[in-house]
């Protein structure tokens, strides 16, 4: 079997879904959002390289390196955040923050 | 100078002055002194070029004079300056109250000084191109620009209820402005101009000329202001500072009649006569029924803000007579207003300063310890309530006069409210002057000091003058007036005309 | 000369006012009272002159007022005959009555300001009786009123006199509230206000019908009406009298200087003055006769009953007044004018002797703490005795040639309503006499009913703003009670007006209502040529003529039967027609029936509209019932803001896959 552009596709999708669930199941650990977040990212990614690589352009390979650099940013961003606001809080569990509420 | 004339020289004039103050720095006192006299100052400057403007203009013409022009927005929309006998006693009026206001606001205010500063400068600057301006979106610019300083003045500087009094002031006025821009924009599309000279000359058709009248007198009726709208203003004059209670009703308020003598009347004369027992209506309701909410008041400042929309009353109900003594009694009446009212928050400011309450209740026997502040109250209250010899009584008498010619029940109903002022301000005046001297607070308070008297006087001296010699008013005006009455009266006869032809 | 006349007390005020506090009371008093002097002094050389003389009648413009379109108002002063009477009254009453109040307020620390008052009540007033144009007749007739409220208010500690301070005003704007409505009337129909022109043009609205307020009127009757409405307000007439009596709470010399002789004779005068007007209508002077008689006889019934004694006089010159009405409304202003000449006299002596009874009793104004003054206060006692006899007519005083004239002009008038004015004023006549002396024999004659309560007579003080104790103790001791004759500078001008309330009418009535009016008055009365009452006086049947006589004579043997032989019978009497007396001791229940459909009401209606009316309609519709919905509905739409993350992911993803779902079944083609 040839492993062609729809394969690469629906892995993509798989990631992605799995992604959107973390964020909408999860009622937990905010960490997990974050991670949810980077997998959701890279659901994009295997789409950029996966068309990059189909249509004969680099530009998809580009793009994907640099949203790889600014989801490792993100990600330590992400991180310090939640270090400073467990420092604040003594917890982010989702469920606890809901500061927003109106 | 620079290409502009004396007009732009007044409206300029204040913004360099708050330019200057803006550059100063520092919190010291010494500073804040120098920010004060800047203000006044300025102001004082700007009132004696007032003057001169005054002495270039030429009483006996109805034209509008000291006319500049310069290209702005594309076609059609102009910076275009001029005065004619009607606008210039109310650029006088504005550049006279400022000074006064910035020498009332003088100790009172303490904090922020800088920033009050140069609001008010703004504010001058606003109102003088109210008056001035000689396009409609120039002047609506003006009109509509004039709100933020004065949101600004009493949001900030204002009493305990400030918030929710600049919100309501602001709304008010916003919305009835709102309709205004449809109107100049519907206008503009009938004439290709906004300039006000070509629009009075403009026959608007008469059906359009009914909704562009309801759509301008939405919002002059909110500025007058009228009833059933007058709602935010005791509320606003309550939460203002003393100079800003000042300024809005010695001028803000003369906007709304401004506007009603420059648009609505000579541009929609049809539409004024059709709506005019609407308007008389609202007059008489505005002061028979705010006179009697004077009566019961129990802050000093809504007492006089409500008997402010019972003399607005007595303004729109001579306007919309249209015979030569209703106009020009309510012009005077503006006039006069703005003086008198204007005092009375001053002299109000001046037992606030001491004892920090409005309640009148706080008072009485004031007279013993301040015979000056008394005397100088009574003047105004009399004034207030139209007593022969001061300035109050001409433009009451003439609307008075003008509206019995038109229909007698009108002249019947506002005569009535003569009868209640007298009421509801002696009511006042002996509750807070007369009565036994017992509260030692009261018995502690000092009377007017030096820059009280400088504030007051020059007002007391022209609320006389005027009510014996109102000539210099009343003569500039006249020419104007009877250019207006004439238009009118010839447009309405070509109206019964057309109709006539039709069936 | 008659520019000084008139300005001379503005002088006076504007010197005394500012200055005042400065320089002092006695240079104040001086001045004032100098100036004053002189104007009355130059006011009897104009009436030598212009009443008297030949001198003609003048306008001369000073200045002009205000100009707008046909309405053009001068500052001017119209002097004629009616105008140099009035001239003569005012000014000799008020340089009087400065005079007289240097004793009687000489205990006041605010004396600078009461004399500024007085001589700005004198400059209004005589703005009001120059003025050649009805607005600046308003113009004095409100400044006059605000005298009056100064005055009458003068000791503001009081509540009292503030309350009757603004009674006085506001009743008086209910007065020129009908004058003002008057003037537009005329200017709206003549397209002037002028005195000449409204004249000339009298004549050609007689008859015209005008629509005015919803009806169909004669305009000169509607008019008239309506400017007498101002009259009546000054006047104190029948309805609007209400404030009369409670203006007694200001010191007494001004009771005697503009609650007597000159401020509400103003009415009068106004109605002399607009003769030619009220010619054109009988409607309107039947109105005034009915006005003014009802007037006559309802004060007279109320003043029989009043225990203060400055009450008395007040309800009677309220009597008074209707009495000059009654003239006016039968045609005969000359007669209106000569009893209010005449009663300048009589009623400023009586006030001031009043005033003298007062000042000895240290300011107890109740009768009922008098009594047997007589032989303590001599000089004062035959002052009050002189000016009675002026008041109630007794033959050759001045009050009898104005009175009885009054009477039989009642009698002869061609009015609906001229028989029942007679017979009131002749009843009234009869009150007059029964309640002065009822006032001269209770204050007088008797026991010395002070002596055993002198010490809170005190209570009464009508100066408790004068720090109670120091003027009490020091100036005359807090123990006993011992009436003294008042000091000369007081009894001088008691002096001067009993001459004239014994032979003015005997000197005057020539010029006045005689052989000489013709010549005296020229053109400043209007007499319609069916005018003719002023004959037909002459002719009248000879019970009419005497009928007042005996009126005054039953009034004082009745008085001398209730108060000095038998005084018990006036307490018996009240207590067996209970009702009538307190009818007449409540004054007919007028202030309790205003108070009731008209103070009220407003007050209640200015509750009602503020916070029915603003607060809960316009406010609670308009801006604050909107921006309650807008926050109800901001209220609901924050509930959808739960403030956790996956709500807002889940969102997010049901928006995006609606937004794509939307684009696959081809909303954009």
């Amino acid at each position: 079997m040839e492993i062609g552009l729809t394969h690469y596709l629906i892995v993509a999708a798989i990631l992605f879904t799995t992604g959107v669930a973390g964020i909408i199941i999860n009622h937990k650990n905010i960490i997990v959002i974050l991670m949810s977040v980077e997998i959701i990212l890279l659901a994009v990614n295997i789409n950029m390289v996966a068309f990059s690589v189909y249509l004969g352009d680099l530009t998809g390979q580009v793009f994907s390196l640099l949203i790889l650099t600014v989801a490792a940013a993100e990600a330590a961003i992400g991180l310090a955040i939640l270090v400073a606001y467990f420092r604040n809080r003594g917890s982010i569990d989702v469920d606890d923050i809901n500061t927003m509420k109106g | 100078m620079f290409g502009f004339g004396i007009l732009s020289g007044l409206i300029i004039l204040p913004l360099v002055g708050a330019a200057f103050i803006l550059v100063l720095r520092g919190e010291s006192e010494a500073a804040l002194r120098n920010v004060r006299w800047t203000a006044l100052l300025t102001t004082i400057i700007t009132f004696l070029l007032s003057l001169f403007a005054w002495s270039l203009f030429d009483t006996r013409s109805a034209d509008f004079q000291l006319v500049e022009q310069k290209a702005w927005l594309g076609s059609g929309i102009i910076y275009k300056l001029g005065v004619d006998g009607i606008a210039m006693p109310f650029v006088l009026l504005t550049t006279f109250l400022m000074p006064i206001c910035i020498l009332a606001s003088w100790e009172s205010i303490t904090t922020r000084v800088k920033e009050y500063m140069v609001a008010f400068l703004v504010l001058e600057t606003l109102m003088i191109g109210v008056f001035c301006a000689l396009d409609l979106v120039l002047f609506y610019l003006f009109f509509e620009a004039g709100l933020i300083p004065m949101f600004l003045i009493i949001g900030v500087w204002g009493g305990k209820n400030r918030i929710y009094a600049s919100f309501k002031f602001f709304l008010y006025t916003l919305l009835g402005s709102l309709l205004m821009l449809l109107a100049i924009m519907a206008m503009y599309g009938v004439a290709g101009t906004t300039d006000i000279v070509t629009l009075l000359k403009t026959n608007f058709p008469s059906s359009m000329q009914k909704w562009l009248w309801l759509a301008f007198f939405a919002s002059f009726a909110v500025k007058m202001p009228m009833w059933p709208v007058h709602t935010w203003l005791p509320d606003a004059h309550v939460e203002a500072p003393t100079a800003g209670s000042v300024i809005l009703a010695g001028i803000l308020l003369k906007m709304g009649g401004y506007g009603f003598i420059r648009f609505s009347l000579p541009m929609f004369p049809e539409a004024s006569q059709y709506f005019a027992p609407l308007v008389w209506t609202l007059s008489i309701i505005a002061i028979i029924y705010t006179s009697l909410v004077a009566l019961v008041q129990e802050d000093m400042k809504k007492l006089i803000a409500y008997s402010s929309v019972a003399h607005m009353g007595f303004v729109t109900m001579g306007l919309f007579v249209m015979n030569t003594q209703g106009v020009q009694g309510a012009v005077f009446q503006m006039v006069s207003h703005g003086l008198v009212s204007g005092a009375l928050f001053l002299c109000v400011g001046v037992v606030y300063d001491r004892l920090h309450t409005r309640e009148i209740s706080a008072y009485g026997g004031i007279v013993k310890n301040m015979p000056m502040y008394a005397f100088v109250m009574m003047l105004f209250t009399m004034a207030n309530v139209g007593l022969p010899g001061t300035s109050g009584f001409v433009g009451e008498f003439l609307t008075l006069a003008g509206a019995f010619r038109a229909n007698s029940w009108v002249a019947f109903f506002a005569t009535v409210g003569v009868i209640l002022s007298a009421g509801y301000a002696l009511f006042l005046y002996r509750r807070v002057i007369f009565g036994v001297l017992d509260k030692p607070a009261v018995a502690a308070m000092k009377d007017l000091s030096a820059r009280e008297i400088v504030c007051l006087a020059p007002l007391l001296v022209l609320t006389i003058y005027y009510g014996i010699h109102p000539g210099p008013i009343l003569e500039a005006c006249a020419p104007a007036v009877d250019l207006l009455i004439k238009n009118y009266q010839t447009a309405i006869a070509a109206a019964k005309t057309a109709a006539v032809a039709l069936h | 000369m008659y520019t000084a006349i008139v300005f001379l007390p503005l002088a006076g005020f504007l010197i005394a006012g500012i200055f005042g506090r400065q320089m002092g009371p006695r240079p104040a008093e001086v001045i004032t009272t100098t100036f004053l002097m002189i104007s009355a002094l130059l006011s009897w050389v104009a009436f030598a002159q212009v009443g008297l003389g030949s001198a003609p009648a003048s306008a001369s413009v000073l200045a002009n007022w205000f100009t707008s379109g046909t309405m053009k108002i001068d500052w001017a002063l119209r002097i004629d005959t009616l105008t140099v009477v009035m001239l003569v009254v005012i000014n000799t009453v008020s340089a009087l009555v400065h005079l007289y109040s240097f004793g009687y307020m000489h205990e006041d620390p605010h004396r600078q300001r009461f004399f500024a008052y007085l001589s700005l009540f004198t400059f209004a007033m005589l703005m009001l009786v120059t003025a050649d144009n009805l607005v600046q007749m308003f113009f004095g007739w409100e400044g006059v009123g605000l005298a009056s409220y100064l005055l009458i208010g003068f000791w503001y500690e009081k509540p009292s006199a503030n309350a009757a301070a603004i009674k006085a005003f506001v009743v008086n704007r209910v007065g020129d509230f009908g004058f003002a409505l008057g003037i537009f009337m005329l200017f709206a129909l003549t397209g002037s206000v002028s005195l000449d022109h409204i004249f000339a043009a009298a004549p050609g609205l007689a008859q015209k019908t005008v629509h005015v307020f919803g009806m169909d009127v004669n305009a000169m009757t509607i008019i008239c009406l309506l400017l007498f409405m101002g009259a009546m307000g000054k006047s104190a007439q029948f309805l609007l009298h209400t404030w009369l009596p409670d203006a007694m709470e200001g010191p007494t010399p001004v009771s005697a200087l503009i609650h007597a002789a000159t401020m509400v004779t103003a009415g009068v005068f106004m109605v002399s003055r607009l003769s030619p007007l009220f010619e054109t209508s009988p409607d309107a002077l039947n109105i005034v006769i009915i006005v003014g008689a009802t007037t006559a006889f309802f004060a007279a019934t109320v003043g029989l009953v009043q225990n203060d004694i400055k009450r008395v006089i007040a309800y009677s010159t309220c009597s008074q007044l209707g009495y000059m009405f009654v003239a006016c409304g039968a045609g005969a202003y000359n007669l209106a004018i000569f009893h209010l000449f005449t009663h300048a006299f009589f009623k400023a002596l009586l006030f001031l002797g009043a005033g003298s009874v007062i000042h000895a009793m240290h300011h107890e104004q109740d009768m009922r703490r008098m009594g047997g003054l007589a032989k303590h206060i001599p000089i004062t006692f035959w002052m009050m005795t002189i000016g009675t006899f002026a008041l109630t007519g007794l033959p050759l005083t001045s009050g009898f040639y104005s009175k009885d004239a009054i009477i039989e002009a009642a009698f002869v008038a061609h009015r609906p309503a001229a028989l029942y004015a007679f017979v009131m004023v002749v009843i009234a006549a009869a009150l007059t006499s029964f309640y002065s002396w009822r006032l001269v024999f209770m204050t007088f004659f008797g026991k010395e009913r002070w002596a055993e309560d002198a010490h809170d007579a005190h209570g009464h003080d009508d100066h408790t703003h004068v720090a109670a104790g120091d003027h009490a103790t020091t100036a005359h001791g807090h123990h006993k009670l011992e009436p003294h004759e008042s000091p000369n500078v007081m009894l001088v001008p008691l002096y001067v007006l009993a001459v004239g309330a014994l032979f003015a009418g005997l000197l005057f009535k020539d010029y006045f209502i005689g052989d000489q009016m013709a010549g005296f008055w020229k053109q400043s009365l209007f007499f319609g040529k069916d005018n003719k009452v002023l004959e037909e006086m002459h002719h009248v049947p000879a019970f009419v003529a005497l009928v007042a006589t005996y009126a005054m004579l039953v009034g004082l043997v009745v008085a001398v039967w209730f108060y000095i032989f038998s005084p018990d019978t006036p307490r018996k009497l009240a207590e067996q027609h209970r009702p009538l007396y307190l009818f007449f001791q409540n004054k007919w229940y007028f202030d309790e029936l205003y108070d009731l459909i008209f103070v009220r009401p407003a007050f209640w209606l200015g509750r009602l509209f503020w916070k029915g009316g603003d607060g809960r309609i316009i406010d609670g519709l308009g801006p604050n019932g909107i921006s309650a919905r807008i926050d109800d509905l901001a209220g609901r739409v924050v509930k959808l803001q739960t403030g956790y993350i996956y709500h807002y992911a889940f969102a997010m993803m049901i928006g995006l896959a609606a937004i794509i779902t939307w684009f696959m079944l081809g909303g954009v083609h």
